[in-house]
């Protein structure tokens, strides 16, 4: 057995904002930005579920545009923000689509709700007042097999006012 | 023996809507599912899985993988213990322990495309994948079969030599197609003679995946002293218990499984595939702890998907509209190991009718895919399929009004199951009746939208529900709130449901009770998540937990008071005297006085319950189809159900919803599309097209409550039914907008605009 090194090329420097904090590290060349904020910013709230950019468990926000993590390597965010479900409560208490989701049940197993969350923010920073076509258009990128969607649409209406 | 209760009406706690206890948790990210758990010194590990979807194994030469940098072990088949060709039951039904060990890692043969044949472990995930590579496998590819007619074919060979001959096949004919039951009452063949209107069709249906979003995931430690420890993402963590010490032989006392959070299960998290793996790598690795995780493609082609197959149904009805006679022949594909859930289908296929003579043989049949799993209501939504659109064709033959028929044939108390038990109090027919009330049924349908055609279908469906046994362990803060702990994992907000059950029966607030889902090593046994239970089974525990922590309250108010303990009554959150109105005390306040009436007041509560409560809905379709392409949208749907006693009616509704949306997939979009080497083409979320949330109208839900007499307080399970009506609701309104008839799944825009043309051209 050999010492415990992981072989490839040598590993990339990041520095990057997140959730407003910075942060520096080094990222393998290969690695997903999912797998650098699970495996090495050890921020977990962001979810895998298929790898290849069609479930949106991934969502986050990269200079304020949502992207499925999963597709994106981390190497890529040096000198960029990222948010993801972490940042989104303040010490002031939760964002209004956190108690939304709470208040309407637009959750049941939880796997999906931080990339719902993150992605129904990247809609109401830009578009305070998006219609229900919108907002099921504008999630139509995140999947959930649970509640049907309904509950879901509901606490983004609630939480747009 | 079984207790009944009598309903009451009012409630402080059942029939609110609390922020559920976990919910600050998983909308923060702070929720920990199976893949978030990390461990000192944790390894990663991979899975190699077969590409061929029948194939001898002949060898498996793993020296390259093994000394790879970064690789800690490798495993395969020749690991597991040799298991016997023998039954055991490891709680969920009676299984071949040889067959559970093969589909872990396949032995002899590779039975489906996915099929894993070795694992490796390594100091990331990269490192393991990469080691996939040099693991050399040589196969000899065999026929396959990937469907219930191929798996018949007479030069189709057998899937499971050991099926050769035995009774279920020798009297089939083929190896591959095992007979599970024949059920007949009264005579079904004279009373069609004398039917006045007889529907008859064959129904075909391809296999689906359950979809849940978040992949199996395992993390395993097998110590030096042969004890094991699991994190995993599962339904239900005894059974993961019982089926590891299984496939591992060794005991169930040697193993602690802690169930993390689970991100979607739908029945398809009850089997066991990473964990014993898992297990195996770690052991190789010197006790160091191993993390398993799938990717999608793995899902869809190694874990339980739900059935397809065909089904063949005969109704006949006289001229007054009276359903006379049923007969059926279901053939559901098991997969590469035994085991479709048809049985559950001959259980409902007529049970939301009363038909006197009826007939229904079910098979277990063979095909090269993954072993098929529980999936809601499993084996329920085919026959529903297949009876309710009969109806509709009956109904039109006749001239019958479709809700009328169902109305007048509806089961109620008494009405004898297709496959045998007596209904006890059942609300099928109050389901009926509140849908015809329904703001739904009665709007008219309304303009289509510009290029398309609408029509409306209704559909009924039924899923029996079960009870089994769980357990709930409380403890009292002096403070008043209590600790509940829990076996039920909880995939939907039944820590609430749980919890509000507790709350009632204490006369305290649902955010009194703390709710926690606990490793089989610190709560008494609990059956699996699945079979619509836990609101009903473990929320009864609960109650038993909650009334002798009453009872032990008692006794304490007596000491306080110098009375006798059976002059102490409890209402409404207060202790009182039954002989002096001075003397009273509120929960909270005895709560403060543990310490001066003999110290801490903990109680459990279990239950082992046969009896269940089934459950029946009934569903309402819009839809619009655009003839030109078959494209579907469904625009409008209401879900009537009865849930015995909405205990979190948010949470119920959710239930309803999410079924239905399932429902919907299955019918309009989803199958496994295999391809003519048996390999499933469409093995990831992009091409196995699940609903988005632009394919759907928001769901409407008509909760009815036929309380069951069975439980505290009247719930009925309510998970699993919905899932069931849908493709025929769906289906019938294909064919009240367009006109054509469509008996297979999915009713996608290929096989509408096929229909259209072939119509025409008749």
């Amino acid at each position: 057995m050999t010492t415990q090194v992981t072989p490839g090329p040598a590993r990339v420097h990041v520095r990057a904002t997140i959730n407003g904090q910075s942060h520096e590290f080094l990222v393998p060349p290969y690695m997903s930005l999912l797998d650098t904020l699970r495996e090495i910013v050890e921020l977990t709230g962001t979810k895998e579920g298929c790898l290849d950019g069609n479930c949106g468990a991934c969502t986050v926000m990269i200079d304020g545009r949502i992207v499925d993590s999963c597709l994106v390597l981390g190497a890529e965010i040096d000198g960029k923000s990222v948010e993801t479900v972490e940042g989104m409560a303040t010490s002031e208490g939760l964002h209004p689509l956190q108690q939304a989701f709470l208040e309407e049940a637009a959750l049941q197993c939880g796997i999906c709700t931080p990339g719902f969350l993150v992605a129904a923010k990247g809609l109401l920073d830009n578009e305070p007042s998006p219609d229900e076509h919108r907002i099921r258009h504008w999630l139509a990128g995140n999947l959930c097999r649970c509640t049907g969607y309904d509950k879901i649409v509901r606490a983004v209406q609630k939480a747009a006012g | 023996m079984v207790a009944t209760f009598e309903s009451k009406s009012e409630y402080k706690v059942i029939g609110t809507r609390p922020i559920r206890h976990d919910g600050l948790d998983k909308v923060t990210g702070r929720a920990v599912y199976g893949a978030d758990v990390k461990l000192p010194g944790m390894l990663w590990g991979a899975v190699l899985r077969s590409p061929h979807a029948h194939a001898r194994i002949k060898s498996v030469d793993t020296a390259k993988a093994e000394s790879m940098p970064g690789v800690r072990s490798v495993v395969t088949s020749a690991d597991l213990p040799v298991a016997e060709n023998k039954m055991v039951d490891l709680g969920e039904g009676a299984t071949n322990l040889k067959w559970a060990a093969d589909n872990i890692l396949a032995s002899e043969k590779a039975q489906y495309a996915g099929h894993a044949i070795a694992a490796v472990s390594a100091v990331d995930r990269y490192t393991a994948e990469e080691a996939l590579r040099a693991i050399d496998v040589e196969y000899e590819v065999l026929p396959s079969a990937t469907n219930v007619d191929e798996a018949v074919a007479a030069d189709m060979p057998a899937i499971l030599e050991e099926l050769v001959d035995t009774p279920g096949t020798a009297e089939s004919g083929h190896p591959n197609h095992v007979i599970e039951f024949t059920h007949e009452f009264g005579d079904p063949d004279a009373a069609f003679e004398s039917a006045d209107f007889v529907a008859e069709g064959e129904f075909n249906l391809q296999m689906v995946h359950q979809g849940y979003i978040e992949p199996h995931n395992a993390t395993a430690i097998w110590d030096e002293d042969g004890r094991i420890r699991v994190w995993t993402s599962t339904q239900g963590s005894f059974t993961v218990r019982q089926q590891l010490a299984a496939v591992l032989q060794t005991e169930e006392s040697r193993i602690r499984v802690t169930p993390l959070e689970i991100g979607g299960g739908f029945g398809g998290k009850i089997p066991i595939y990473l964990e014993p793996v898992a297990a195996l790598l770690s052991r190789k690795a010197n006790g160091m702890p191993v993390k398993l995780v799938m990717d999608r493609r793995a899902v869809f082609e190694a874990t339980g998907p739900a059935s397809g197959g065909k089904i063949w149904l005969k109704l006949g009805a006289d001229k007054e509209g009276k359903l006379v006679a049923a007969d059926s022949n279901i053939r559901l594909e098991a997969g590469g190991y035994p085991g479709a859930l048809v049985g559950a289908s001959g259980m409902c296929i007529y049970a939301c009718y009363d038909i006197e003579n009826m007939r229904i043989v079910g098979y277990d049949v063979l095909v090269n895919k993954p072993k098929s799993a529980a999936y809601r209501a499993p084996g329920s939504p085919q026959v529903a399929f297949a009876i309710e659109t009969l109806i509709d064709d009956l109904c039109d033959d006749a001239g019958f009004d479709k809700w009328q028929f169902r109305r007048d044939n509806a089961s109620k108390e008494g009405t004898r199951r297709g496959d045998g038990p007596i209904f006890p109090r059942i609300g099928m027919e109050e389901v009926l009746e509140a849908t015809k009330s329904s703001d739904h049924y009665s709007s008219n349908l309304g303009p289509p939208m510009p290029g398309r055609v609408r029509g409306r279908g209704i559909a009924s469906g039924y899923w029996f529900n079960v009870g089994l046994q769980s357990s709930v362990n409380l403890a009292l803060n002096n403070d008043g709130t209590v600790e509940l702990v829990e076996g039920s994992t909880d995939i939907g907000g039944t820590r609430a449901s749980i919890a509000m059950q507790a709350a009632e029966t204490l006369g305290i607030s649902a955010q009194d009770v703390n709710p926690t889902v606990v490793d089989t090593d610190t709560v008494g046994f609990t059956a699996v998540t699945g079979g619509s239970r836990v609101t009903y089974a473990t929320g009864y525990a609960a109650y038993n937990a909650a009334i002798s922590m009453i009872e032990e309250l008692k006794k304490r108010a007596a000491l306080l008071w110098n009375i006798d303990a059976s002059d102490v009554e409890f209402a409404d959150g207060v202790f009182s005297s039954s002989s002096d109105p001075e003397l009273s005390i509120g929960f909270k306040d005895l709560a403060g006085k543990l310490g001066d009436t003999g110290g801490p007041v903990t109680s459990t509560g279990s239950v082992d319950l046969e009896a269940a409560g089934g459950a029946f809905g009934t569903h309402i379709c819009d839809l619009d189809i655009d003839p030109d392409t078959g494209k579907t949208d469904v625009v409008r749907y209401t879900i009537v159900q009865d849930a015995g006693r909405a205990i979190h009616p948010s949470y119920v509704e959710g239930q309803m919803q999410g079924g239905v949306a399932q429902g919907i997939g299955w019918a309009l979009n989803e199958e496994y599309y295999m391809n003519d080497s048996g390999v499933m083409s469409n093995s990831s979320y992009l091409d196995y097209r699940m609903p988005t949330s632009l394919d759907l109208p928001n769901i409407e839900t008509v909760i009815v409550e036929v309380p069951n007499p069975v439980h505290p307080y009247g719930v009925r399970g309510v998970g699993e039914v919905p899932i069931v009506p849908p493709l025929a609701a769906v289906g019938n309104a294909i064919k009240d907008a367009i006109d054509v008839r469509l008996r297979e799944t999915p009713m996608n825009p290929g096989r509408i605009v096929k229909a259209l043309e072939s119509d025409n051209g008749s």
